[in-house]
Parts: structure tokens; sequence; C-alpha cells
């Protein structure tokens, strides 16, 4: 069998699925992926949705029962992981405590018979490019948790394998210090220039350091796209509550004077000009996201109010604050509003409520 | 200051808690054997002398059952560790329910008798044993396994497994099994993944039970009484006929202190490579 090589491709993944044996379902099933030269992927997903399971298959640590792993042109899927020449970032990173950090990062260019004057000149310059020059001798329980991060990054990086993979590296971390070290993998990965294949739970992560975000739920992919994709235009129902506050509503598209309208029990909601109401046929129910700043609070009595409903609570979040109201027939949406508090009653107040249009996003039937 | 006294009283709070267990110990272990190494140093009529140890390490004889108990004890904790790694190793990678299994397994002579276990050697390794006609059918009717080293080996080995099984998987479950992945993301082969990442890891526990199994083997009497010969004998059998057969407490004592000098030396020595105290599951000192 003759492989198209597309040297834009790293790596693709072909109808790749895991069965465990004595399990009546997949943890990973027909997985088909294509990951371009200096990406940035994030797998996302909740736990046991096959993003981990996915990735171990890549780096070797788990044999897939069906599918084709191709790296550059060829299948790797039987080859053991030592030879996969892959960079992988664990969870828990995986350093060796019996070795200084200069050992842990010379180690994979001792077992690749480096020459000796070259894994000093490597290990030198990628310690200094994380900022680690000085804690050559250290070992790896001396360091704080950032360190041991850095340093786990760098000893995946040092033998330049073409691939990176990151399994949930910044869960054991704070906030503070997860964002901060956010930054550094991403100024990392600009300055390298390799795949990145990053593993997480946390959708703000994935957001955050994405170039595309793969979505699993249930071993499959659910959804593949930019992050700004993925949020504005979730394929499913699933991938529009997994990432971020989503208001899902679902009722019947009309017409009325002449424009498209969403009708549920309780509101009437126009959408002038909304390219979701060309697509979808008049008179069915569909399901249409609004996100939670897509939402207005109105006073009560508004003319422009698609709803009214009672405030449920309001969250205050510094920057901004985010409303929840209660319509008529029980359902709950949520808002974000700047700043400003004025014309927001405070619990138990009535308020107005006005869905902009232009940010609609019709969830495709059946997702 | 007062934090000082503070801190000084707080640490010996409690210390009654270990009275008893001292008195015992000063009672039947400190006075008998400072009484041993005392009788140690007089001669019959109770004068200072250096004449007892001259004896024991001027008596060529008494060299080769010294130096034959070293070369047990070594033979021995060689044997143990051979058995106990890969048990051990697969302790750690058992579901809960096997593991449990196979420490009970590990633990089971502990709850026999050193006598019956060393008898019910007796029997199997004896020359009309059950080994012995598997041996012979393989053309090995020479090979003898009783009343000689070879036998005294094989029951220390089998009694003092536990003492290396049980330190050793200590140690290896704390060993993280997502380094030898790790070594192997980074090019190394599964075997030079477990020489270079694992192993090294797994000296503190390996270092334990090796001196665990060496002390224990320097002083052990029963198997070697039962399994081995007079021909053969070692320390603690010619330290027994001594004391008990020449009633000579001065040489009796003298070859028991030099056993325990040798011992604590050895002790010495290899504390200096490892760890003990983190070897036996102490917690590690943070600096």
């Amino acid at each position: 069998m003759t492989v198209a090589v597309d040297t834009d491709l790293a790596l693709e993944l072909r109808g790749v699925s895991k069965q465990y044996p004595g399990t009546d379902t997949a943890a990973v099933s027909g997985v088909d992926l294509q990951i371009r030269r200096g990406e940035f992927v994030t797998f996302l997903g909740p736990s046991g949705s096959g993003k981990t399971t996915t990735l171990n298959m890549i780096a070797g640590f788990i044999s897939p029962t069906a599918g084709e792993i191709v790296l550059h042109g060829r299948n790797i899927a039987d080859l053991p992981p030592h030879q996969r020449n892959l960079g992988m970032v664990f969870q828990n990173y995986a350093l060796f405590p019996h070795m200084s950090v200069w050992d842990n990062v010379a180690f994979p260019l001792v077992e690749r018979k480096y020459p000796k004057d070259q894994i000093r000149e490597r290990v030198r310059a990628a310690l200094e490019m994380v900022n680690l020059t000085g804690f050559e001798k250290r070992r790896p329980r001396e360091l704080s948790g950032g360190q041991q991060q850095r340093v786990a990054l760098t000893r995946a990086l040092v033998f330049d394998p073409p691939i990176l993979l990151m399994d949930e590296p910044l869960s054991a971390l704070d906030k503070k210090l997860r964002q901060r070290l956010q930054l550094e993998i991403k100024r990392v990965h600009r300055e390298v220039g390799i795949t990145f294949l990053f593993v997480t739970h946390d959708q703000e992560e994935a957001m955050a350091l994405s170039d595309r975000v793969v979505v699993f739920d249930q071993g499959r992919i659910e959804q593949v796209g930019t992050p700004d994709e993925l949020y504005r235009r979730p394929a499913t129902r699933f991938v529009a509550e997994f990432l971020g506050d989503s208001n899902l509503i679902e009722g019947k598209l009309v017409e009325r004077d002449g424009a498209t309208a969403l009708a549920t029990p309780e509101c009437q909601i126009p959408l002038p000009d909304w390219p979701g109401g060309r697509e979808a046929p008049s008179g069915d129910e569909h399901c249409v996201m609004f996100r939670p700043e897509d939402v207005k609070v109105l006073p009560a009595d508004d003319e422009g109010a698609a709803c009214r409903g009672t405030v449920r609570d309001v969250v205050y979040l510094g920057s901004e604050q985010r409303v929840i109201v209660t319509t008529e027939t029980g359902r709950e949406v949520t808002v974000r509003t700047g700043g400003e508090t004025t014309g927001i009653p405070g619990v138990g107040g009535t308020v107005g409520l006005r869905f902009s249009a232009s940010n609609a996003w019709l969830i495709p039937t059946g997702g | 200051m007062l934090k000082l006294a503070q801190q000084t009283t707080r640490r010996l709070r409690g210390i009654h808690l270990a009275i008893p267990l001292l008195v015992l110990l000063v009672a039947f272990f400190a006075i008998p054997v400072l009484e041993l190494v005392r009788r140690s140093f007089l001669d019959p009529d109770g004068a200072l002398t250096l004449q007892s140890y001259g004896d024991f390490l001027g008596t060529p004889a008494y060299r080769t059952i010294l130096f034959r108990t070293f070369f047990v004890a070594v033979v021995c904790t060689v044997t143990c560790l051979l058995f106990a790694y890969p048990y051990a190793y697969l302790m750690t990678l058992a579901g809960p329910r096997l593991r449990r299994a196979l420490l009970v397994l590990v633990l089971l002579p502990f709850w026999t008798s050193l006598m019956v276990r060393t008898y019910a050697w007796l029997v199997l390794l004896q020359d009309t044993g059950p080994i012995k006609a598997v041996l012979a059918a393989i053309g090995l009717e020479q090979v003898h396994l009783i009343r000689n080293t070879t036998g005294v080996v094989i029951g220390m080995a089998q009694i003092l497994l536990p003492f290396m099984v049980l330190p050793l998987y200590n140690n290896l479950q704390k060993i993280e099994r997502s380094d030898l992945l790790a070594a192997q993301s980074m090019g190394a082969t599964p075997v030079r993944a477990f020489w270079r990442v694992y192993f090294p890891q797994s000296l503190p526990g390996l270092f334990a039970g090796s001196v665990l199994v060496f002390i224990l083997a320097l002083g052990f009497y029963i198997t070697p009484v039962i399994l081995g010969s007079p021909q053969n004998s070692m320390m603690s059998q010619l330290i027994v006929r001594q004391v008990t057969e020449r009633l000579d407490w001065a040489s009796g004592g003298a070859m028991a202190v030099v056993l325990a000098v040798l011992t604590l030396v050895f002790v010495g020595l290899m504390s200096r490579v490892v760890n003990v105290q983190q070897a036996f599951g102490g917690t590690v000192d943070k600096k």
C-alpha cells in the first residue's frame, strides 16, 4: 500500500480504536484526525472521554485495536514507544528522583548515544531556554512545582522530537501558576516551532493555548476546530455546554414581520438577518444557542424585551457579573453583563431579556 | 531559650511509654551481653587477658568456620535477592486481591514454627526424598542436598525470604511506574529503562533487605544443625559447643564478640551507602 505523503502533515489518525477485552463499549472508537506541522492541538474532554487513551496510543503505551497512526507518512501503530521519537510530558512529570536536573535532561541524549560534548552543549542551551541555569545539580524534589514542570518540558524537547505530547501537565498546579506556565508553554511552542499535542479537561486552558481543539466525548471526536469556532459554532449540544456557559433555547422557527423569530411558550425572540434562519426550515423544533454575553437584561416594561423573568442569582465577578434569570416557564437563562450594575434589580426582581441575533447559533439537528 | 526548653519537654513527653521495653532490654539483653563481653576478657582465674581472642583468631579451624559463616550468609543473601526481586516486582503490578494473596504467601512461613519448616526441608532434601529422586532420574545421583552447605543455604534462604521481600516491596511500590514510560518515551528500551531508572530507585530497599537477611543469616543455629553437618558447622554452632560442651564462657564470648563486631562494621559500611531509616519505610528527613 502506498501512502500519500502530505509534507504539511505531522500526524494523522485513521480510524483509531481501542477496545479493552471484556468491555462492551470502546474506550476510543474510530478516531480520524489530521494534525499539521507546528500546530498546537489540544484534546479536550471530560474524564473517560478517550482523550488520554488516544494520546497514549500515539505515544505507544497503549496499542490500538484498529486503525493507523501515521507519523510523517509512516504507520507507527506497531512501533514500541522508544522507537517513536516523540517527546512526552507526564501528568506527574515523571522526573527521575535519583537523578539531578542535568542528568534528567541529558537522559534522552545519552540513550541516543550522542557524543559527550554535544550532550553538554545541548543540555546547557536547553536549560538556559527555560531559565533553569544554576539548577543543574539539584534533585527534582528540591524544585518548586513550576520548576519541575519546566524540567519535564525541557527533557521532552532536548532531543528535537517532531511532536511533543503533554498529558494534563498543569492539572496539579494552582490557578496563578497554571496561567503563568500556560504562557510559558505557548512561548516555548513559538520558539521550537514543532507540533504540540496537549491533553486537558479544562476548557479555558484548551482555549487559551490551542490553534485547534479536538473535543472528545464517550470515545469519539465530537468536534475539531479553532477555539473561536468551537465557542461560536459548536457542532453539538455537548460541545456547546462543555465549552463556556451557554443558553440553549428550544423552540419553533417562525416568520414574523418578514423576519425569522424563535418562538417558545414564553418568548418570541426576533432574529432579524440571522443566517441560521435560512438553513433551518420554519415550523420545526430547533435548538438555538446564545452565549451569556449575547443576552441583555432590560427593565421589565421595556418594549424590546423578548421575554420576562425573575432574577434568581447575581454573581459578582469583578470586571463582570453573571445574572441568572428564570423565565415564566422555569427556563434558566444566564446573562453576562459588564461592570455596570444599573438597571439590574436584586434577587427576586422582574426583568426583561433581549437576545442578540448576530451571534445566535443553530445547533445542528441530531447534535 | 524558652522555646528550646519547650522543645526538649515536648520531645521527652511520652517517654514513659517506652519504659517497659527499656527495662526488658536492659535486664535481659544489655546486662547478659555485657557480662559475656566481660567474661571474654578473663582467664579461668579471673585475670584480665586477651587469650580467648588469640586462641580464636589463631586457630585455623575456627577461622575457617568464621569464613564459612560469612560465605553462607552472602550466598543466602544473594539467593534471597534473586528470588525476592521478581516476586516483589510482581506484587507491585498485581491487582489488590492478587497482591494480598502474594503477601500472605510470603508471611505464611512466619506463622509456622522454624523447627517444623526445617524438618520439612529435611524430609524433602534427604537422600531418600522426592527432590533427590528427581535429580537421580536426570542423572545427578552424586549431588547431595543435605548434611552440607547446600542444604543449609536452601533451608536458610527459604526462611529468610520474607525479610528480603517485605523491605523490597515497600520500596518498589513507591516507584512511579510512569518513570518507566517516561524513560521509554525518551528512547530507552524497556530493559535500559529498568536498569537506568527503576533499579537505582530500588537500591534502598534492596540494601535494607540484604542487611537484614545477611545479619540474620550470620546468627542462624537450628537450620545449620538440622540440615548441615558438624564438619560444616557455622559460628553459632561453634559458640554453642564452647559454652555448653566445654563450659568455656571466655572463648564462646570472644567468638560472639568478634562476630558481633564484624556484623556492626558491615552494617556501618552499608549505612554509608544507603539511608537505612528510609529503606525501612521511615519518612524522608526534610532538609
